[in-house]
């Protein structure tokens, strides 16, 4: 019995210090994701103008706790206002993603010369 | 006739052991550590489940747990779109573009192709569960080198779903919880299991990349 309780014990202890070592994450997520999803699934279906909405509502709250957003999430929002005809935001967006992450600097170089060649 | 049944426990044992251990490859990261890959491409997953709704589900799974693991990954959408302008329909096509091209287009290091075994619904005898299985493999962009392969599962009635009843309880309980699963797409919340199980770091997973603090730190 005292063997059983003392298990019972080790096992809380565990999990009590497996949730202490979970690493903070590095960017605050929001419904990235989600709008992704959103974007494709039929059944959830949001309208393009809610998704921006909701982008941009996460994007307020990362910077109150001042946490950065996901790479991706400046060149999808800007993906959204070029649907809804907000050109002059997609680019502003685009740039931003090259400034945070300067990784997709050929990639957002690319979209950004497509948009404004015309 | 002695039987020497020491000895046979003793082989049988060892055989027991080097089983373990086989199914416990360790791979090889000598080629993911000199490629130092920043930034990953992840493709539309190919679909081998019957459910069409697979690729797009586990695609919007992806991003989170390998930006966490500290790569740049690409805005996901965004460049399904590009492959769509670019006359690329569907996932089939979108795997055959040459790494030239990507690395052109997209200036990545690093491309990871995804596919889709399992999605939805898995009938057993007595209950039927959500299950979503994917493996993976990590290209070099550059050498078209193989950099790390994996694969995970994730099903909704981990931990049993044995609750009684009899066989007749038990197949009215399928029953219902199929009806009620067709509802909405229950697979994508397996799939967000499924890829961080796939891509998060851990023993044989991903490494570290360079937008982690533990970059090139800390062993997997």
């Amino acid at each position: 019995m005292r063997t059983m309780t003392r298990l019972i014990l080790f096992l809380l202890l565990a999990f009590v210090f497996a949730g202490c070592v979970r690493k903070p994450l590095l960017y605050e997520w929001g419904s990235y994701e989600d709008q992704v999803y959103a974007m494709y699934s039929d059944t959830g279906k949001v309208p393009v103008e809610e998704q921006i909405e909701n982008l941009e509502r996460d994007y307020q709250a990362a910077r109150s706790v001042n946490k950065p957003v996901p790479p991706g999430y400046h060149a999808h929002l800007g993906y959204l206002y070029y649907q809804v005809g907000k050109a002059d935001q997609a680019l502003q967006s685009f740039a931003t993603e090259k400034t945070l992450f300067p990784e997709s600097t050929r990639y957002m170089d690319l979209l950004i010369s497509r948009m404004t060649r015309t | 006739m002695f039987i020497p049944y020491g000895r046979i426990g003793m082989l049988a044992s060892l055989l027991l052991l080097t089983g373990c251990l086989a199914s416990q490859q360790n791979i090889d990261y000598t080629a993911f550590r000199e490629s130092k890959p920043r930034s990953i491409l992840v493709l539309p997953p190919l679909n081998n489940s019957p459910d069409v709704r697979a690729t797009y589900s586990v695609l919007s799974t992806v991003t989170q747990p390998l930006a966490e693991d500290g790569y740049y990954v690409f805005p996901v959408a965004l460049v399904d779109q590009t492959f769509k302008e670019n006359g690329l329909a569907n996932a089939g096509e979108i795997h055959q573009v040459s790494l030239d091209r990507l690395r052109e287009i997209f200036g990545v290091d690093a491309i990871l192709y995804i596919t889709v075994m399992q999605y939805g619904s898995v009938y057993q005898l007595l209950s039927s569960e959500i299950r979503v299985t994917a493996n993976a493999k990590l290209v070099d962009s550059r050498t078209g080198q193989l950099l790390w392969s994996g694969a995970a599962t994730a099903s909704d009635s981990e931990g049993g779903n044995n609750s009684g009843g009899g066989l007749v309880g038990a197949l009215v309980y399928a029953l219902a919880k199929q009806v009620a699963g067709s509802v909405g797409d229950q697979g994508h919340t397996v799939a967000h299991v499924t890829s961080q199980r796939l891509l998060q770091i851990r023993p044989n997973g991903l490494l570290y990349g360079p937008l982690s603090p533990f970059y090139e730190k800390t062993e997997p």
